[in-house]
């Protein structure tokens, strides 16, 4: 199986301080993979550095084409998308132009308006508020909107930075359900960033772990779910 | 009055949703391409002709001034970004000066000053300042609302990190806005230079008593920004004339309270969106 994504020797700056170390890891279609580490270990970064939002050096190839030197708004039409950390959701408009949105560089209009209806049979509480300011809408729907407006692009990638950051936990399980589904059932790949290391290799296949700026561990994720120092560290037992 | 400042006003709200900032040489901007079409009707150019050159002059003028001055201060923080209007204000206002000088032109109107309909009350020009208002406001509703470009503008201005991540080409739409707003901008001058007469400090008043009827109305609705406009123009000619010791003298400073007064009360202004965030 070749690699959707091949990351070589990513290294990634803010101003003079390094952030990652030379990286190395690859996505297989229709993975589901999870990047796991502490706090400040660069899995954010790696994620901002896909998407060239952050100066970094190295080689990044999405379905053969080269990702250095192309602006967040191309690699981004080239099916990449990109849940980022704070849900960055268009708070003043509707939720339904926040769905809009996420479908603008498509020009298939029928197929924008079914996909919009086919979020709100994900996301059935999206429905009850789609004229509804974002910026009122709880945390977990800001984040169900930020998934679903990623999906509006019908990416063929998809990256989420700490879907679980801030939500409770009954929440993050649903999401969790519905990101394993959109994985399954339409073929979306996924590279999901968590500090929730528990559920991410419950939800995940294979598993990164990030420590400084380096991946130190990577592999199948029951595997990793079941090694002595990931436990340790990242499980708590 | 009140139609002058809507127009104003409404070019204000344009830029505001575009850049998120208050252009302070929004006004000067205008003037100057006021002039442009009063330069090629003294070539021998027919209004209508001059009319759409200037729209076009100002539109690609709008998107020259972003891409040369205001691009490389995009990250800039809102202090430095005021300096810039404030610098391009005094430039225009000099340039203008310099090539056209200070004397007061007379500006022709489309519109006829004929009272309108028999009536006393308002001269067809004014009444054709007002119909333009309200068609370019019509215009620029279903632009904002119903037009995909629209929309990524709109995306684009309030968070621009999430407009590039579902593939919005962000700058080109703040180009895009500053064109827009400068075109919108012209109309005003335009409409406005019969009234006040032409010269580089035609606009200085217009801008104050625009802003004061864009936070009126509410910096995010454009309906507001005219709306306001009409009811600071009512309200300027109802303070000078009734309120003892008002007269004309002090109609500025009572925009200028206005501004104050609806800050304090009701910052989202009569028809503005309040920007509600959860955090």
């Amino acid at each position: 199986m070749t690699a959707m994504l091949n990351v070589k020797d990513l290294r990634a700056y803010y101003g003079q301080v390094q952030a990652l170390h030379g990286l190395n890891f690859a996505l297989n279609e229709g993975s589901l993979t999870t990047l796991l580490g502490a706090n400040g270990a660069g899995k954010t970064t790696t994620l901002r550095a896909i998407c060239n939002m952050v100066r970094s050096t190295g080689a990044i190839e999405f379905e053969g084409a080269t990702l250095s030197g192309r602006s967040t708004e191309n690699i981004v039409r080239l099916g990449i998308a990109h849940v980022p950390q704070g849900r960055g959701t268009f708070t003043t408009m509707t939720v339904e132009e926040n769905l809009q949105l996420g479908a603008i560089t498509r020009k298939d209009k029928a197929g924008v308006v079914a996909d919009i209806e086919r979020m709100y049979d994900h996301f059935p509480v999206l429905k009850q508020r789609y004229a509804q300011q974002a910026g009122t809408l709880s945390g977990g729907e800001q984040q169900m909107l930020a998934v679903a407006r990623a999906l509006m692009l019908r990416p063929r990638l998809m990256l989420l930075d700490e879907p679980s950051f801030g939500l409770a936990p009954l929440i993050v399980r649903d999401l969790f359900k519905i990101l394993g589904k959109i994985n399954r059932e339409e073929k979306v790949t996924i590279l999901v960033v968590e500090q929730n290391a528990q559920l991410a290799l419950e939800l995940a296949d294979q598993a990164y772990v990030i420590e400084t700026g380096r991946i130190v561990m990577s592999g199948k994720a029951n595997e990793i779910a079941n090694n002595e120092d990931v436990r340790k560290s990242y499980l708590g037992y | 009055m009140g139609a002058i400042y809507a127009c104003m006003a409404l070019a204000v709200v344009m830029i505001y949703q575009a850049i998120d900032h208050l252009n302070f040489a929004q006004g000067e901007m205008a003037m100057f391409s006021t002039f442009v079409s009063w330069q090629l009707m003294q070539w021998g150019v027919p209004y209508w002709g001059a009319f759409v050159v200037t729209l076009v002059f100002s539109f690609f003028g709008g998107i020259a001034i972003e891409r040369l001055l205001f691009k490389p201060l995009a990250k800039a923080p809102i202090l430095t970004n005021v300096a810039g209007f404030i610098a391009l204000f005094a430039i225009i206002n000099s340039v203008a000066g310099l090539i056209w000088d200070f004397t007061i032109k007379q500006y022709p109107t489309p519109f006829g000053s004929s009272p309108f309909l028999g009536s006393q009350l308002i001269s067809t020009h004014q009444a054709g300042m007002i119909g333009v208002t309200v068609l370019l406001l019509v215009g620029l509703y279903f632009f904002f609302q119903f037009t995909r470009i629209g929309l990524a503008m709109r995306a684009a201005a309030s968070v621009p990190e999430s407009a590039r991540l579902v593939g919005i080409n962000t700058s080109w739409m703040i180009a895009l806005g500053w064109g827009m707003a400068a075109a919108i901008g012209s109309i005003a001058g335009m409409l406005i230079a019969p009234v006040v007469f032409l010269e580089p400090n035609m606009m200085g008043g217009v801008l104050i008593y625009g802003f004061a009827a864009a936070v009126l109305g509410g910096l995010t609705s454009p309906l507001g920004a005219v709306i306001g406009g009409f009811l600071v123009g009512i309200f300027e000619n109802l303070a000078g004339t009734y309120i003892p010791g008002v007269g004309n003298e002090l109609k500025l400073p009572i925009a200028l309270a206005l501004i104050i007064t609806v800050l304090v009360v009701k910052p989202a202004g009569l028809f503005g969106r309040p920007i509600v965030k959860r955090v």
